[in-house]
């Protein structure tokens, strides 16, 4: 059913339709919305679960590491200082191999205080042992979170679905929401693998001297590898169930013929492909690689979609400080050392704290890239609010 | 012998916490979990935070626990507890005791806003505090229970700050249960615990466990200090119940704090020569305080 709705709201309506058992969450913009709209829907009682409307974070996310690990399907969602405040539970959430679903309603992070959108929160937990998945719009961001529950529960892999605060919960599209029957027959039930029930005492969070931590990692490492199989296997079975494709590993835009490729991902893509045709127009053969599954990360797809251009972009919307772009060092890693091409690889960081994107600041990006490479640039930086002393 | 066994009478020995820990000899905490799990029996889920009890009875392939255990971070057992809960209510399992369990430094401090907001909302969970009054995993550092005068690793001087009144606090959240124990009162302390879990709504138990290795005294005087705290009148016992002091331990006969303080090690450079500083007379006064506000 085709409805005009908010990104937020449609997300929740969806998150209903997975029916998790514990929900637990606690304030902050740009994610506020989301969980409102899950507090109403449970409140009408029209989902039948435990609502648990705590102190912080780090309690949202301590709540449903408990209920998971009690074998209910749990879901929270949060938003920049949320994220790094529940940035110690995150990552035990995936050592103890809990599959919980999160939405990181993409926003920058202080100081300075900042509500506007960036992807810097949950870059700064990509290492945890979390999948985590960028929506491109509204209709993907909806599917993304029936997907990522059946992504979860198969590889006992938390999963982070990022959309970008304001730019997508704020917006008001058209999506196609599902109804209640397609999702169950979708989404089995949640059949937990290790639970914390007296019939079958056992220790969940044991501590692992040097003797064992190292294979715990490893292990962890291996089942992200490896949950590329079901990402993708999950992802073409929701477009046989949907008729419409959302997410996977990667997309491609007019990839095929282009001289320039962008890679990005998150809303600013919507953008990006607007310019390409905007350029094809004006003779100009750019493509675009959209990132969907940052982790794990799609190396070999990157290098099989990039392998025969010499002129690659990225776009991101996070940087390391004193590094440069993430996502363009990402890009850099997938092609093969013994692969000897003289190949362009520039790197951008663009809408930090919001600001905004504009189809002029791609533009100039690609027609920069055309005439030389760029190690690394800020994009729309206004020069005449800096001075050299303030560095 | 005979003796003994009338010490032992009513007391819950199943070994739902096994021997075999990797607790110091004479440890309070390894002493009071075992009590603990006893009296609560096999229906029960322990909820256990970072700290000395963590580490000397959960190591991986081997944890002492023959309840199901949970364990995650220092500061969220409370929240972790009451996500647990919270999974009951919606998969309408149980009814099974949970029981959330930390040191001084995870309940009083780094993990006071996770239950603050455990109690406030009304989980049904028993938190267990097992106060040794340091970090002591870490190495003895201060922490908000160490008490006036001890000297700590942190507090190289002896420790400037009174005691956090945790129980106190608890109960002012209005939870229906509040008590305190020691550890050299195995009855009491099982009662307690038993009589906590048939109330249903959030539960605090706040049980004096002494740690010989921070405390500086011989492993065989754990029982016996805590006898000691109780009588000078520095550790209260009592419970609280739907807000109201009641069953408080009359202490037979009232015992100066320096019989508490002088065995041990933390509190050794209050005497010198011998002779108490004024410190051991500020510690006397809140033992008198103690003593007037429950009526000891
Ligand atoms: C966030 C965080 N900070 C610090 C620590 C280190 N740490 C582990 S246990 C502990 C002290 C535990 O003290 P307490 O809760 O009193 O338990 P005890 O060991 O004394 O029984 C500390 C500081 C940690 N694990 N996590
Ligand atoms: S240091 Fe203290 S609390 Fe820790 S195991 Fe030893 S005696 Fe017990
Ligand atoms: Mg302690």
């Amino acid at each position: 059913m085709l409805k005009q709705i908010e990104g937020s709201y449609a997300v929740a309506h969806v998150v209903a339709q997975c029916r998790p058992n514990v929900i637990s969450a606690y304030p902050i913009t740009p994610q506020t919305h989301i969980v409102e709209g899950l507090a109403d829907i449970v409140g009408a009682g029209q989902l039948d679960a435990e609502f648990v409307n705590v102190e912080s974070e780090f309690s949202a996310a301590s709540v449903v590491l408990g209920a998971s690990a009690a074998g209910a399907r749990a879901y929270t969602a949060t938003s920049s200082q949320g994220v790094l405040l529940m940035s110690e539970v995150i990552y035990c959430i995936a050592g103890m191999r809990l599959p919980i679903v999160l939405t990181c309603a993409n926003r920058a992070i202080s100081a300075p205080l900042s509500i506007w959108n960036d992807q810097q929160d949950s870059m700064a937990v990509r290492d945890a042992g979390w999948i985590q998945l960028y929506a491109e719009d509204n209709q993907e961001a909806s599917d993304l979170h029936i997907q990522a529950f059946k992504i979860a529960e198969q590889t006992f892999l938390p999963v982070m679905v990022c959309m970008d605060g304001f730019i997508l919960t704020h917006a008001y599209e058209p999506v196609d929401l599902p109804e209640q029957k397609e999702v169950d027959d979708f989404l089995p039930t949640f059949k937990p693998r290790h639970i914390v029930d007296p019939r079958w005492p056992r220790g969940i969070g044991l501590f692992a001297d040097p003797r064992f931590y190292m294979e715990t990692r490893y292990i962890l490492h291996r089942a992200l590898e490896k949950s590329e199989e079901t990402i993708k296997e999950v992802s073409s079975e929701f477009a046989k169930a949907f008729g419409r494709e959302s997410g996977g590993f990667i997309k491609t835009y007019k990839l095929e013929e282009a001289d320039v490729v962008v890679v990005s991902m998150g809303s600013v893509v919507g953008t990006i492909k607007d310019l390409i045709d905007q350029l094809e127009e004006e003779g100009k053969k750019v493509g675009l690689l959209q990132i969907c599954s940052y982790r794990p990360f799609p190396r070999k797809e990157v290098y099989r979609a990039l392998k025969d251009k010499m002129n690659i972009v990225v776009l991101e919307k996070c940087i390391s400080l004193g590094r440069g772009g993430i996502l363009a060092s990402d890009v850099r890693w997938s092609f093969p050392r013994a692969e000897k091409k003289d190949r362009d690889i520039s790197s951008f960081v663009a809408g930090l704290g919001g600001r905004n994107i504009s189809i002029d600041d791609l533009r100039y990006m690609v027609e920069k890239v055309e005439k030389e490479p760029v190690e690394f640039e800020f994009l729309g930086l206004k020069t005449e609010l800096i001075a050299e002393r303030d560095m | 012998m005979r003796e003994q066994s009338k010490y032992l009478e009513g007391v819950d020995k199943k070994d739902l916490f096994a021997s075999g820990h990797r607790a110091c000899g004479g440890c309070g905490q390894a002493l009071a979990a075992r009590l603990v799990a006893d009296a609560a029996g096999e229906n029960t889920i322990a909820c256990v935070a970072t700290g000395c009890l963590e580490v000397f009875s959960a190591p991986y392939p081997d944890p002492s626990w023959r309840i199901p255990f949970l364990h995650s971070l220092f500061e969220n057992a409370a929240a972790v507890a009451s996500g647990v809960d919270a999974a009951y209510k919606a998969l309408k399992k149980g009814p099974v005791n949970i029981i959330a369990q930390g040191g001084d430094g995870s309940t009083a401090d780094i993990g006071f806003q996770s239950i603050s907001g455990m109690f406030e909302r009304g989980h049904n969970v028993l938190y267990v505090c097992y106060d040794n009054e340091a970090y002591m995993n870490t190495g003895v550092q201060r922490s908000s229970f160490t008490p006036y005068g001890a000297r700590t690793s942190t507090t190289p001087t002896g420790n400037t700050t009174r005691k956090k009144n945790m129980p106190m606090l608890a109960a002012d959240h209005g939870i229906p249960y509040v008590a305190t124990a020691t550890v050299d009162d195995f009855r009491d302390l099982q009662l307690k615990i038993r009589k906590a879990l048939t109330i249903e709504g959030p539960k605090y138990i706040h049980i004096l466990a002494p740690c010989p290795l921070g405390w500086g005294h011989p492993g065989d005087l754990t029982v016996e200090i805590c006898r000691l705290a109780k009588d000078t009148g520095l550790f209260p016992i009592y419970e609280i119940i739907d807000g109201k002091v009641t069953n408080v331990r009359k202490i037979p006969v009232k015992v100066p704090v320096a019989e508490y303080l002088k065995p041990q090690g933390r509190f050794k450079h209050l005497f010198k020569r011998g002779v108490p500083s004024e410190e051991v007379d500020a510690i006397q006064e809140i033992a008198n305080q103690n003593i007037e506000r429950f009526n000891l």
